[in-house]
């Protein structure tokens, strides 16, 4: 897929840098997204792609540099700002809170409530079971903490709550890295499937061959700094990890 | 992927009696330590009472003096204080902190209260004593004050990271003597003696009052279990059988009604009706009795079990409070202010130990410097033995009060029947370790975290 003559971007992430105690770990990166695209963020542990892409998501705040979503430019100051702006998250931690089931998670700092500002549990059980009988149909403990739940289970919530709330944009910290085969399978269907309707999807993930799957471009990182950016079906695998473990940069990045 | 755990869920299993009725087992456990509690005491002191040995059971139930109407009024109002506060500290420990600083800071809101009710209202701002507008502005400046002074507590915890151990350790030393130091170590009274009426004793329903307060939270109590069930059933869930409804509702009625005819047998003694008939100028009849009733103090510690059960299970605020407890980063990247949330947390148990500031204040009818002494442990207590788990995430406001009912009980019950007191301590002591060790085998057997 070209990136040429694609219209605004979705996400623009222009020369962000973040620092932590005189570590740079986000250095001068630039990267972006557009609708329907699946762009991988590669590097070895450290190199900073889970930091530069918390900036997006509102965790962190950059010390410079720009965010720019749909051709505006914004300010990303916490989690509230970025799901204001449709981005939503499925962190590596899946950050749900054990204690409570999946539909409270499912809506958890978005609950639904009644006309006296009650919290509605019935209504969001109802949505809960309709979007999980969608993504995984075989989910039924609804009623149980999700620390009850196994790993695909819980990874599923985390799935429901990114992508029940219309998101356009997407972020996805190793989605697959906790997961079996079959669990593994049903996400990257779940990648296709959000990729046709048209959401763009940050996917920073470890394993080369599920890059080569299902990203369409990769950004390569080491260091904190962007080594490349490279269209997935112009290179061939080893020319990616020539980029993360050596930084070298093939002639067919960018 | 999770195929026979699925499918074991799918197949109808027959379900015991207990799953049927959909009661919290927890829960169950901890009413039957209590009503074993009682029949102990009950027992203990029937056989005492007797005037030979008999082995007869039912001599010794009948003969007890544990469950007479005079003691179960008794420990319902001496268990309120420390019942308000644990529900308070059931928000607090769920968050995984900790308030230390509730005794000193009810210490504090007394000494306010006495000052403002004995000193300041009728002599220095010279309403005069027993002017009506005393008791409610009293309240008023002693709620403000617990929840600014939780409020700052709560600051210190969510916006400057002091760990609240530290935080309210701190409090407990410096708020009792910042009381102290206001009424230079005085005892403060007599009371206004409309606060009194929040006390217990001074203050109840009277029976007519009562048995209405008790058929109206009966209803109250079944309409609340079948409006759940047509939600339920609203959204097509599965609702549980209409017996097992009925046997719910059944137990709640008989439990609410019980308890208020218990509180209405209780009669005011002879000597203290005639003052309130001479206090009103008349003649008390020949033969004239009256029961007691539900204390003021107890409706109170009952609206506060509704409300805070309410915040806890239907409000926002309460969601957040049970998700910041089981995961605080995962709640903070759903978007929770949860530095606001703890100052939020902290403020509602500086109000509520305001409110047992109040019940404490009135039952004891004067301020004196050691109120609430010790009071911190036993909320915490009370809270845990309730279920509230120090791990945080976990508990509820019913367990709290029944944890501060039955640490009650044990006290009351051993003072009765003459238990040393180095050895009332001691069995609290290992009541508290042993419900938590009960605890933590039951969250292995069911295998929650």
């Amino acid at each position: 897929m070209s990136t040429e003559n694609r219209g605004t971007p979705l996400v623009e992430l222009r020369d962000i840098s973040i620092a932590f105690g005189g570590i740079k770990a986000v250095d001068h990166v630039s990267i972006d997204l557009y609708p329907g695209e699946v762009v991988g963020l590669l590097g070895h542990n450290g190199a900073g792609k889970s930091t530069l892409i918390k900036c997006l998501s509102g965790a962190y705040q950059a010390d410079a540099g720009e965010i720019w979503i749909s051709g505006d430019k914004v300010e990303i100051r916490n989690p509230r700002d970025a799901r204001a702006h449709n981005i939503e998250t499925i962190y590596q931690t899946l950050a749900l809170a054990d204690n409570l089931d999946a539909a409270s998670n499912l809506f958890l700092g978005r609950e639904l409530v009644t006309p006296f500002g009650m919290v509605d549990d019935g209504r969001m059980e109802a949505e809960t079971r309709k979007i999980m009988g969608r993504l995984n149909p075989n989910f039924r403990k609804f009623k149980e903490p999700v620390s009850a739940l196994s790993g695909g289970q819980r990874q599923s919530v985390a799935i429901a709550r990114a992508v029940y709330f219309n998101a356009k944009i997407l972020i996805m910290d190793e989605p697959t890295a906790a997961l079996g085969p079959h669990e593994t399978q049903m996400v990257a269907e779940l990648i296709q499937e959000l990729k046709r309707q048209g959401l763009g999807i940050f996917l920073i993930e470890h394993d080369i061959h599920a890059v080569m799957e299902l990203c369409d471009r990769a950004v390569v990182m080491k260091n904190g700094q962007r080594v490349g950016t490279v269209n997935v079906k112009d290179v061939t695998d080893d020319d990616i990890l020539g980029m993360i473990i050596m930084g070298k940069k093939p002639p067919q990045a960018y | 992927m999770t195929k026979a755990a699925s499918d074991t869920q799918s197949t109808p299993a027959r379900r015991s009696f207990l799953e049927t009725l959909e009661i919290d087992t927890r829960l169950l456990g901890m009413i039957g330590a209590f009503i074993v509690i009682c029949l102990a005491f009950q027992i203990w002191t029937g056989i005492r009472a007797l005037p030979e040995i008999t082995y007869n059971p039912f001599a010794w139930l009948a003969n007890g003096r544990y469950l007479l109407p005079q003691n179960v009024f008794n420990i319902t109002i001496q268990m309120v204080s420390v019942a308000i506060m644990a529900t308070g500290m059931v928000f607090i420990i769920v968050t995984r902190h900790i308030d230390l600083s509730v005794g000193a800071l009810l210490a504090l809101c007394s000494a306010l209260m006495g000052l403002l009710q004995v000193w300041i209202m009728p002599t220095a701002l010279g309403l005069g004593i027993g002017n009506p507008a005393i008791a409610p502005m009293t309240m008023v400046a002693g709620l403000a004050l617990g929840a600014l002074v939780g409020a700052f507590n709560g600051w210190l915890v969510g916006y400057q990271r002091i760990p609240a151990f530290i935080v309210t350790l701190g409090g407990l030393l410096i708020w009792r003597n910042v009381g102290w130091y206001m009424t230079s170590g005085k005892t403060l009274g007599p009371l206004d003696q409309t606060f009194l009426l929040f006390g217990g004793a001074e203050g109840t329903l009277g029976t007519t009052l009562s048995w209405v307060v008790g058929f109206i939270a009966a209803a109250l109590a079944v309409f609340g279990l079948f409006q759940a069930r047509k939600t339920k059933a609203g959204h097509g869930f599965a609702v549980k059988p209409l017996w097992a409804e009925g046997v719910l509702a059944g137990v709640s009625v008989v439990a609410i009604l019980g308890f208020i005819a218990a509180l209405n047998a209780y009669q005011i003694p002879a000597a203290k009706l005639k003052r309130m008939f001479d206090a009103r100028g008349e003649v008390m009849p020949d033969g004239y009795s009256e029961g007691f009733g539900l204390p003021i103090s107890v409706l109170i510690l009952l609206l506060v079990a509704v409300v805070m059960t309410i915040v806890a299970r239907r409000t926002r605020f309460g969601r957040y409070v049970f998700a910041t407890g089981g995961n605080p980063d995962a709640a903070e990247l759903s978007g929770i202010n949860t530095r606001l949330l703890t100052v939020k947390v902290f403020s509602l148990m500086g109000f509520l130990c305001a409110l047992s500031a109040i019940v404490a204040q009135a039952r004891l009818q004067n301020h004196t410097n050691d109120i609430g002494t010790l009071d911190e442990l036993r909320v915490i207590a009370a809270a845990v033995i309730g279920g509230t788990a120090l791990a945080g995430g976990v508990g509820t406001i019913h367990g709290a009060i029944l944890g501060a009912l039955i640490m009650q009980s044990l006290q009351s019950g051993m003072a009765m029947v003459g238990v040393d007191s180095p050895f009332q301590n001691i069995i609290v002591g290992l009541v508290l370790v042993l419900a938590v060790w009960i605890d933590i085998q039951y969250r292995k057997r069911k295998g929650i975290r």
